[in-house]
């Protein structure tokens, strides 16, 4: 073995050792699932990124299907997803597996009518019978009860439903399966389901494409992308009666209802929430963690960033569009978060 | 048989291990594809290619609407893009000045390079509401065969099958032309010292160039049968079955691609992998069926090549 061999192993063997110190220190967290909380979730990683350089969290936003299914095969560490996981799929968990909700979002109905720029009042019932067909055009008496003094033509409606699985679909056909039972039998809830009518886009930018090439259409975004691209987005009748367009607060008070009945798990559904000011279509997105966690470092640093989250994180919301969770589940949430074994 | 030598045979060896890998791959996507469907394959059995129905909160699921939607579209397309890619070869290899022909090649290339999801952007803000304003202007009386039945949403079938049909056109023109070109001019020759016209000598040499031009129009089927993006964002999404032009209606590619990654229902998932089975069973019996027609016309052609040497003996 020549000298310069044996000065370029020596080296080698340093730079390896280097490498190997400071991966040591860097911690990866790997997690998957929902689309719908992306921006914040990104945002929040890269905000605690510079609080911990130590810890770096990446989010594959796949899809909470895929979410679910990869924190089930404990392939990523943490899932999100917008829906609650069903009992079969808890069941099917090689361990118990906890829910905390994120942040909040909502779905508008967005439309396109002809000639008509004044924003339209929609009750549950009517957005259900719309979007099973059985109310056909834009001036139905339905319709033209809900909004006197606007001039409805006789266009005939189009609705434009999502395409692809996803969270927005089901938080949408929640809420129209609680107020019509006719389209919880027919249509039921799922982030996928088969429609009784209309055209599918993909994604929200789908959608809102059909919607605004299409004279005489409605269908339904988050209210997030509603805001960013600025479409006009109509009002929702709520349990009170009250006619709400969504917006940050509204939907915080969703969420502020739901807190006095919330659940041991964080599992439910807060569409068509009772109160007033109430954005009657918002709901939670999840976080999925393990109540025993292979892994218990990243257990514990997983936590701490959920503390975190749920309270300096939660100023990032407001900018992003999403509504900030009520201090009252957040409470309810740290004390769940002791649940999970970090030792 | 001649003696390999030592790198004749690694030579021989190494492609036929490359030709391996391709067999090898084809069977390993088909066995796993049914590996995947098989509690879909379980609980359905041969119901599942005869079943309009697509629900996933009921948990039943049948292929029929997507298979429907996936032959219409591209046989559709076909019918659209195959005289306009042999109009194209054609003008290309016999017609065109000869500085215009690069241009025009490289033209066409281009075309067969941009993406499918920016196809698919065109076809959402451009072609689609060209396609309303068409639906929108067609005469009363023909808007009542079932052929030009519905709501004219632009969104549709026909929207579908004239993206298709734009990106099958340079594959098929580009094959076509080369099989021109290939047509020895002594064929053309041949025709001309028998007075034929301009025209006529095109056909003769077309008629040489069959068994080639067929697998072209093929190639452009198999791409129209397997496309995704661009077609599930003009299609309308809509799983069922029509006639109709202006219809929404789905194929098995765009509802893969929709659905796939929320499906979080083990048959839900399974049932989708078996529709990607329905899809390879569907493109080999396609390409099959193609490579024995080509087959057929080649065979055709020798055997009327055969007399041709009698008659040159007996005169």
């Amino acid at each position: 073995m020549t000298t310069a061999t044996g000065k370029g192993l020596a080296a080698l063997a340093c730079v390896a050792a280097l490498g190997a110190g400071l991966a040591a220190q860097t911690v990866q967290i790997n997690g998957a699932g929902a689309t719908f909380p992306n921006p914040i979730y990104s945002k929040w990683f890269d905000e605690y990124y510079k609080l911990h350089k130590n810890i770096q969290i990446n989010y594959q936003s796949v899809g909470s299907g895929a979410g679910i299914r990869q924190v089930s095969a404990q392939t990523v560490f943490f899932g999100a997803s917008d829906g609650p996981m069903t009992a079969e799929q808890l069941q099917a968990a090689p361990g118990r597996i906890l829910h905390f909700p994120t942040v909040l979002g909502a779905v508008v109905p967005v439309y396109n009518i002809p000639n008509v720029r004044t924003e339209l009042k929609f009750s549950g019932p009517v957005l259900a019978d719309i979007f099973l067909g059985k109310i056909t055009k834009w001036n139905d008496a339905a319709l033209t009860k809900l909004n006197q003094g606007v001039a409805l033509p006789g266009t005939d409606i189009t609705v434009v439903h999502r395409s692809d699985g996803s969270g927005t679909t089901y938080i949408w056909v929640d809420y129209l399966a609680k107020v019509s039972p006719e389209f919880l039998k027919k249509v039921g809830v799922n982030t996928a389901v088969r429609w009784p009518t209309g055209v599918g886009g993909k994604g929200n930018e789908g959608v809102s494409g059909l919607v605004t090439q299409t004279p005489g259409s409605i269908g339904y975004v988050e209210l997030i992308y509603a805001l960013q691209s600025k479409i006009s987005y109509g009002s929702v009748q709520n349990m009170a009666g009250e006619f709400v367009k969504a917006s940050v607060p509204a939907v915080t008070a969703a969420a502020a209802e739901a807190a006095a009945k919330m659940p041991a798990d964080f599992r439910v559904s807060i569409t068509n929430a009772p109160g007033k000011g109430v954005y009657p279509i918002s709901s939670f997105t999840w976080l999925l963690l393990y109540e025993d966690p292979k892994d218990k470092a990243q257990g514990k640093l997983m936590v701490d960033f959920m503390k975190w989250a749920l309270t300096d994180g939660q100023r990032y919301c407001a900018d992003l569009g999403y509504a900030p969770l009520p201090e009252a589940v957040v409470r309810l949430e740290m004390a769940a978060l002791a649940k999970i074994k970090v030792s | 048989m001649r003696r390999l030598g030592g790198k004749d045979l690694g030579f021989r060896l190494g492609t036929g291990a490359f030709a391996l890998v391709l067999i090898v791959i084809v069977c390993a996507i088909g066995s796993e594809l049914f590996r995947q469907s098989y509690l879909s394959i379980q609980k359905f059995g041969f119901a599942f290619w005869r079943t309009e129905v697509w629900d996933p909160v009921a948990g039943q699921f049948g292929a029929l609407p997507f298979i429907w939607g996936t032959l219409y579209s591209s046989v559709l397309a076909l019918a659209l893009a195959t005289p306009i890619a042999l109009g194209i070869a054609v003008f290309i290899s016999e017609l065109c000045p000869g500085w215009l022909r690069q241009p025009l090649v490289f033209l066409t290339e281009l075309l067969a390079a941009i993406p499918s999801i920016v196809y698919g952007l065109w076809g959402i803000f451009v072609l689609v509401p060209l396609v309303r304003a068409l639906e929108v202007s067609l005469p009363g009386p023909l808007r009542q065969i079932p052929l030009f039945s519905g709501p004219p949403l632009g969104v549709g079938m026909l929207a579908a099958a004239v993206i298709l049909a734009v990106m099958v056109i340079p594959f098929t023109s580009s094959v076509s032309r080369e099989v021109l070109r290939s047509v020895p001019p002594a064929q053309r020759e041949g025709a001309y010292a028998l007075g034929a016209t301009r025209f006529e000598a095109i056909r003769a040499a077309l008629f040489y160039a069959r068994t080639g031009i067929v697998g072209a129009v093929m190639l452009g089927f198999g791409r129209a049968i397997g496309e995704t993006m661009a077609v599930t964002m003009v299609i309308g999404n809509n799983p069922t079955i029509s006639a109709s032009l202006f219809a929404p209606q789905y194929t098995m590619a765009a509802v893969i691609a929709n659905e796939f990654t929320e499906a979080a229902d083990p048959l839900y998932l399974s049932a989708l992998v078996e529709i990607g089975l329905v899809l390879f069973v569907i493109t080999l019996i396609v390409n099959s069926l193609s490579r024995l027609l080509i087959w057929s016309m080649a065979r055709s052609a020798a055997v009327v090549a055969q007399p041709a040497e009698p008659t040159a003996e007996a005169a």
